[in-house]
């Protein structure tokens, strides 16, 4: 069987279980099989398949399972955006319909040779400096939870640093692969970029106060570095810098400090000051109020869940018990309704995914295809790993989105960019 | 490449893999503990979508808590309602969406709504969601004699205090009545007017469950105690027998009688208790030391929670206490055992507690688990748990009891309790006035039980504790044992 008639089926799958997911959550919240749901499902089935062909005509040597798997990430988002509030779904259909117009459009751009960015480095690099530090000009930046993420553009919000990380990974698969062999000699000053890069990243968690950006591109950098040059003393002398550097921060800016503090110890058993009203509060009726109940949320779940529709999301009267639950806590809802199994089940489609990624990293022949693909795979893994992970308790909480389930434009067409990529050195390494 | 690509791949898998082990952690290890937090909204609010089993009381079969239906968004929510309001407020508890839960509505809550787990409530469960139904939860009956339970609370009126009775054969809690009491309905959406509850003491703390959860000062209550451990040390007997001067001295210091005007020269110590004299129990205590009389004490279940079924921290265990702490002397000589034997010191008890010791004096030393619950029923009508009597220990031997037992009986006939007498009934009692320091804020109290005849097992035993009393616990505690006893009796 071809790779694309492999994905062709996988397609096929994805649109089943999002068709039945999407059915089940109108069959809970209305006691019917409303028109509407199979209709969907019909339409994401549709979509995909027009993305698969777009695929078999620009790319037919590339990865099979990729396709598929974006497809039942993209169910999982769909279902559950759609579950907590059906415009929030409605709004997230239209971003899957706009991400894989991308999709294809970066396809079709790129199917001769997408090598041709690599003369683009430097501009991609500025774009990513460019992009990282827009929310913090003032009168543009938007702060969402004291952090600047977003920026205003009329009708539409929108995080630049979705896209700054794509621009980044490709800004630094053309730097690495053209001066790995200079670098790789260790010399004190082929410390020097990664000096200015922890300086830049540094410079993000001023401006935007966000712990999880910085982490997030940084990492990235390390890993390409590493990938480049061989040299684990980099990644030391690069973790050193970031983990000192955060920690000067940490005392230094009041934000990131009570993003650590609630990580540390989110429930307390004396009142401590709370800075939302200025009286003395538990934490967790506080600054990590949100955790604490994401926790809650988790733990309902148990091993099978509640089942799609069934959580509890909201008190008794219909207020919202845990804010920004579509975006960061997305997460937090689907262990809740489907619990550890489809928890794990979706954690699952991230690990093949990453394996299919890193695969595609070592079949590519030349050194930019090979950094641009681990690149782009490992952004994609730790990104999880920063927001999940921070649901989950394991690192400090920040907010960035969980690739194409979290709830956000931007961040579905950065992911649907990453994808086209990583399709496209498959394509090539595959091609006879 | 290739070599770090793939060492990277290991490094990407094993963040993601960690985020399993994580949420698996949170899911199956953790679960519990979360759902056991009281700032757990998402399970509270959950639980509210379960039609709770109810709560009844024992005699008469009353419903004490029920459900009230309201179609939310999409799902029917059950909220409580109490029927009989601030009657049995402190045992059932309260049940809220605001204010978490109390009393058997808390410790019981998994059979409320029915989360305990079994393989048959799991079927039966699973098949209720799948048809779209509520989950039913089990039905409580709880052993309350509900009139009697009435008769307590009336009688204690605006003075702050507790009654508790219960059948010494069985350990089943007949009353138990806590004043001020509240309305549990009023808690969800007007807890200010509970806020607002005023009585005799300061604070009035009406959420307190005085009756397993207040700590009062024994007064001459502990005497019983005390007798016991004298009899058991075999050093003494009921006719041993003491000259009274009207006061001991402990630690160079007078300790004077009640009534120092007219000491009662040679006296028994059968008589002492009848006339609860100080300087007998005085000398008693200094003759056994604290360590002898505290093993007595705990051999009647001090220093531990009674087994009743409502939450943990609504019974405290009676013991000693220093800053609020138990405490138990490492030797003697910490604890002045003169003055402990007479029941002050830093002696604190529960009036649940003291009921269970006039309870195992009135049965032959048998000390028994009290229970407030009697069954739990399943929604078809299947007894899921029921309460069996349950010994907890021999507390003394059989001769020890009956001879206290007598001691407490001329007690009632002709001491300090006379004031409890019950036509048909043989009814062994004592008296307690703990000072507080503070005239006219005396802790008094009664501690009791009755049975057929003499040579009978008793079959109820009762204590009642009253805060900032003028008068003595005969005059004041013994007419509120008197009746809440005939109200169960008859």
């Amino acid at each position: 069987m071809t790779a694309r008639n492999r994905e062709l089926g996988g397609v096929l799958v994805a649109g089943v279980i999002a068709g039945t997911a999407l059915a089940s959550v109108t069959i809970a919240r209305q006691s019917e099989i409303s028109v509407s749901a199979i209709s969907y499902g019909a339409v994401f089935l549709a979509l995909y398949l027009a993305a698969h062909i777009v695929v078999r005509r620009t790319a037919p040597h590339a990865d099979g399972a990729l396709l598929p798997l974006a497809a039942v990430l993209t169910a999982f988002g769909l279902t559950l955006n759609y579950r907590l509030d059906p415009d929030d779904g409605g709004r997230q259909a239209l971003w899957v319909l706009i991400g894989l117009g991308v999709f294809a459009a970066a396809l079709v751009a790129l199917r001769h040779d997408y090598r041709v960015l690599e003369s683009y480095r430097y501009l991609f690099g500025v774009a990513a400096v460019f992009l990282l530090l827009l929310p913090s000009v003032p009168g543009l930046g938007e702060r969402v939870n004291g952090v600047r993420l977003w920026i205003d553009l009329g009708p539409l919000r929108f995080q630049p640093g979705e896209l700054a990380k794509i621009c980044l990974i490709l800004f630094l698969a053309g730097y690495l692969r053209e001066k790995r062999e200079v670098l790789a000699q260790g010399r004190l000053k082929d410390f020097g970029p990664l000096l200015a890069i922890w300086g830049a990243a540094m410079l993000v968690i001023v401006q935007t106060n966000d712990l999880g950006s910085a982490l997030l591109n940084f990492g990235i950098f390390l890993a390409m570095l590493y990938v480049a040059t061989g040299k684990a003393l980099f990644v030391g002398a690069g973790l050193a810098l970031f983990v000192g550097g955060a920690a000067l921060l940490y005392n230094a800016i009041d934000r990131v400090h009570e993003r650590v503090t609630i990580w540390l110890e989110p429930w307390t058993d004396e009142r401590v000051f709370c800075a939302l009203n200025g009286k003395l509060e538990l934490r967790q009726n506080c600054a990590s109020y949100q955790l604490v109940k994401s926790l809650y949320s988790i733990g309902n779940g148990g091993f099978g869940g509640t089942g799609l529709g069934e959580g509890t999301f909201t008190s008794t009267d219909g207020t919202q018990l845990i804010p920004a639950l579509g975006t960061d806590f997305i997460y937090s809802a689907i262990a809740q309704e489907l619990g550890l199994i489809g928890a794990a089940a979706l954690l699952l489609c991230y690990m093949v995914f990453v394996a299919r990624g890193m695969r595609i990293a070592l079949q590519a022949q030349d050194g930019f295809s090979k950094l641009l693909a681990a690149g782009l795979t490992f952004g994609f893994a730790l990104q999880t790993f920063v927001i999940v992970g921070g649901v989950l308790r394991l690192v400090p909480l920040t907010g960035i989105t969980l690739p194409f389930v979290s709830y956000g434009g931007t961040s579905i067409v950065a992911n649907f960019l990453l994808l086209a990529g990583l399709l496209l050195v498959s394509n090539r390494a595959n091609s006879p | 490449m290739n070599r770090q690509i793939v060492r990277l791949t290991y490094v990407a898998l094993a963040l993601v893999g960690a985020l399993v082990l994580m949420t698996t952690y949170w899911q199956t290890w953790a679960a519990a503990g979360l759902a056991d937090r009281q700032d757990n909204a998402i399970k509270r609010v959950a639980e509210f979508s379960v039609d709770r089993g109810l709560v009844f009381s024992w005699k008469p079969r009353k419903r004490l808590a029920r459900n009230t239906q309201r179609k939310a968004e999409r799902t029917t929510l059950f909220f409580r309602r109490y029927p009989y309001g601030s009657l049995a407020a402190h045992v059932v508890g309260y049940s809220t969406v605001e204010r978490s839960r109390t009393g058997l509505e808390r410790s019981l809550n998994d059979y409320l709504t029915a989360s305990n787990a079994s393989l048959s409530t799991l079927v039966d469960k699973a098949l209720d969601d799948f048809r779209g139904k509520p989950v039913e939860g089990n039905d409580v009956v709880t052993n309350l004699d509900l009139d009697a339970q009435e008769v307590a609370l009336e009688q204690l009126g605006t003075r702050c205090g507790a009654v508790v009775a219960l059948d010494p054969r069985t350990g089943k809690v007949r009353v138990m009545a806590s004043s001020p009491t509240f309305d549990p309905n009023l808690v969800e959406n007007d807890f200010g007017q509970i806020s607002r509850i005023e009585a005799d003491c300061q604070p009035a703390a009406p959420l307190l469950n005085r009756a397993s959860a207040g700590l009062y000062v024994p007064g001459s209550t502990f005497k019983v105690i005390t007798a016991a451990a004298a009899l058991e040390s075999k050093k003494f007997k009921p006719e041993s027998s003491f000259v009274d001067p009207g006061y001991c001295t402990v630690y160079g210091k007078r300790v004077n009688n009640f009534d120092t005007s007219s000491p009662f020269g040679t006296i028994d110590l059968e008589a002492a208790l009848t006339y609860s004299v100080n300087s007998v129990f005085c000398n008693i205590g200094k003759a056994l030391g604290a360590k002898r009389i505290l093993d007595t004490a705990k051999r009647f279940g001090f220093y531990e929670r009674p087994p009743l079924e409502t939450p943990t921290d609504e019974r405290a265990p009676s013991a000693l206490y220093q800053r609020r702490q138990l405490y138990y002397p490492k030797q003697d000589p910490d604890v002045d055992a003169g003055r402990m034997a007479f029941g002050q010191e830093r002696m604190l008890v529960t009036p649940l507690q003291m009921a269970m010791v006039a309870g195992a004096i009135g049965v032959g030393g048998n000390l028994m688990e009290p229970q407030a619950v009697d069954k739990i029923v399943g929604p078809g009508g299947r007894i899921l748990l029921r309460q069996r009597p349950a010994l907890i220990r021999q507390a003394v031997s059989k001769k020890t009891a009956d001879a206290v037992a007598t001691m407490m009986r001329l007690a009632v006939e002709r001491g300090t309790g006379t004031a409890a007498q019950l036509s048909g009934y043989s009814v062994g009692g004592k008296t307690g006035t703990g000072e507080t320091g503070v005239p006219g804020a005396n802790t008094t109290w009664f501690i009791a039980f009755a049975g057929p005849d003499e040579e009978s097992p008793a079959e109820l035993a009762i204590a009642v504790v009253l805060q900032n009393q003028s008068g003595t616990g005969g005059a004041t505690a013994a007419p509120i044992a008197r009746a809440v006893m005939q109200a169960i009796l008859s």
